[in-house]
C-alpha cells in the first residue's frame, strides 16, 4: 500500500473518462431524453385536443340527429297533411262528380217525363178531339177550338 | 484457499499486496516480487493491476454508454438504452437538486464518477481466489482487482476533484475572493490566522475524506472476503453470501457518496459564502 505513480495514472484516466463522457456520452442521451420528455408533452397536447375534437363532433352530431329527426318529424306530418288533403280533394271531387251525374240523370229523367207528358197530352188531346167528334157527329172546327183544347190539355 | 503450505498472514498479504512494475534500487526495471520490494521501488512505480482493471472497467462503462449515445433515439427505447438512461436521469436529478449553476462539466463528471466506482466496487463481488488464481497460473505472482482497495486510485480520482474544486473556487471568485473566503470566515478579520488554519483545514480535509473513506470502506470490505476465505471451503458461504449481499448496498452507496460529496464540493466552490 505505497503512494506511487498509480495515483497521477488513475487521476489521468479519470480525467479522460470524464471528458470521454462529457463529449460523446452525456449530451446525445440528455438530447434525447429532452426531445422524448417534449414529444411525450405533444403527445399528450393532442390526446387531449382529440379528446377535445371528439366532444365537439359527437355533440354537433347529437344535434344533427335531432335536427334531421325534427325535420323528418316535420315532412312525415306534411305527407300525411297532404295526403289527407288529397284524400279530402278526391271525396269532394267524387261528390260533386256524383251530384252532376245525378242532376243530370233526373234532368234526363225529367226530360223523358215531360216528352211522355208531351206525347201523352197530344194524343189526350187528338183523344178529346177526336171523342168529342164522335159525341158531336161534325167536325169542330180545329183551328177555332185549338185554344180550347190547348187549355184542356194544359191542365191535363 | 490458495495453497495448503502458506500461512494465513502470507494468504491476506499476498491478497493485499498489488501488482507493482517499477525500478528497484538492486533488483532494477521490473515487476516487484514482495510487498517490500514494492515499497522500496519509491514513487516511480505503477501498480499495474489497478491501472488494468479500472482503466479496462471505465473503458466497459465509456463503450457502453457510447454505444447507446450513438444509436439514441427519442422513440421507445430498448433495453440497455433503457437501463443507461435510468442511470443518467438518476445522477441528472441529484446533480439538479445539489448544483444550482450551469456548469457542462458536472453532470458527466458525477455520471462517470458513480458508474466507474461503481463498476470498480462491483469486482469486490468476484470470489476473492478467482482471478488471483488465474493469474497465478500465469505466471503472474499479484493481483488485486478491485482498484478501490488502492489507496492510488481513489486518491488520484480526489485529487482530481480537490484540483477541480481550487480551479472552479478561483474561476468563479476570483484568487482574492477564494484567499478571502479562507482568511476571513468564520470569525473576521481579527481571527485570521486562526480562520486560515480553520479552512484550509477543511479544503484539505476535502479531497482526503473523499479518498479514504471510499478507499477504507473497499479495503476493509475485501479484508472481510479475505479472512472468509480463509475458512474451510464448506462453511464458506454461510458467512460470505450474506456479506456479499450486505456488500452490494456498500459498493452502490460508496459510489453514490463519492458522487454526491462531489457535486456537493463543486456547488460550493461555485457559490459565496
Amino acid at each position: 500500500m505505497n503512494i506511487n505513480l498509480t495515483i497521477i495514472g488513475q487521476a489521468i484516466a479519470f480525467a479522460i473518462f470524464v471528458m470521454f463522457c462529457m463529449k460523446y456520452v452525456w449530451p446525445p442521451i440528455t438530447g434525447a431524453l429532452a426531445e422524448r420528455k417534449k414529444k411525450i408533452a405533444e403527445g399528450l397536447d393532442a390526446a387531449e385536443r382529440a379528446q377535445r375534437d371528439l366532444q365537439l363532433a359527437q355533440e354537433k352530431a347529437v344535434a344533427n340527429m335531432r335536427e334531421s329527426k325534427e325535420q323528418a318529424a316535420a315532412i312525415i306530418e306534411q305527407a300525411n297533411k297532404r295526403a289527407s288533403q288529397l284524400v279530402d280533394e278526391a271525396k269532394e271531387q267524387a261528390r260533386v262528380e256524383a251530384e252532376r251525374i245525378k242532376t243530370a240523370a233526373q234532368a234526363e229523367i225529367e226530360q223523358d217525363v215531360n216528352r211522355a207528358k208531351e206525347t201523352l197530352r197530344s194524343q189526350v188531346a187528338a183523344l178529346a178531339v177526336a171523342g168529342a167528334e164522335k159525341i158531336l157527329e161534325k167536325s169542330v172546327d180545329k183551328a177555332a177550338h185549338a185554344q180550347l183544347v190547348d187549355k184542356l190539355a194544359a191542365e191535363l | 484457499m490458495a495453497s495448503g503450505t502458506v500461512t494465513s498472514s502470507e494468504y491476506i498479504s499476498h491478497h493485499l499486496t498489488n501488482l507493482t512494475f517499477g525500478n528497484h534500487p538492486e533488483n532494477g526495471l521490473g515487476f516487484a516480487h514482495t510487498a517490500v520490494e514494492a515499497a522500496e521501488m519509491g514513487f516511480w512505480a505503477i501498480n499495474v493491476d489497478t491501472m488494468l482493471w479500472s482503466i479496462g472497467l471505465g473503458v466497459l462503462f465509456t463503450w457502453l454508454f457510447s454505444k447507446v449515445a450513438k444509436s439514441v433515439t427519442a422513440g421507445v427505447p430498448g433495453n440497455t438504452q433503457n437501463f443507461v438512461e435510468t442511470l443518467i436521469e438518476f445522477v441528472e436529478e441529484n446533480v439538479n437538486s445539489i448544483f444550482h449553476h450551469k456548469n457542462a462539466l458536472i453532470a458527466p463528471l458525477a455520471l462517470t464518477i458513480f458508474v466507474w466506482i461503481f463498476l470498480m466496487n462491483t469486482m469486490d463481488l468476484v470470489p476473492v481466489d478467482w482471478i488471483p488464481y488465474i493469474a497465478g497460473q500465469m505466471g503472474i505472482h499479484f493481483m488485486k482487482v478491485v482498484p478501490t482497495t488502492d489507496i492510488n486510485a481513489t486518491m488520484g480520482m480526489a485529487l482530481s476533484v480537490f484540483g477541480l474544486i481550487l480551479y472552479y473556487s478561483i474561476k468563479m471568485k476570483g484568487i482574492g475572493g477564494f484567499l478571502g473566503e479562507l482568511a476571513f470566515q468564520p470569525l473576521g478579520k481579527w481571527m485570521l490566522p486562526f480562520n486560515l488554519f480553520l479552512e484550509i483545514v477543511g479544503l484539505l480535509a476535502k479531497p482526503i475524506s473523499l479518498a479514504l473513506r471510499l478507499f477504507g470502506n473497499m479495503y476493509a470490505g475485501e479484508m472481510i472476503f479475505i479472512l472468509i476465505a480463509l475458512l474451510p471451503f464448506w462453511i464458506q458461504w454461510v458467512l460470505s453470501v450474506p456479506w456479499a449481499i450486505f456488500h452490494i448496498l456498500v459498493i452502490t452507496l460508496q459510489a453514490f457518496i463519492f458522487m454526491v460529496l462531489t457535486i456537493v464540493y463543486m456547488a460550493m466552490a461555485h457559490e459565496e459564502h
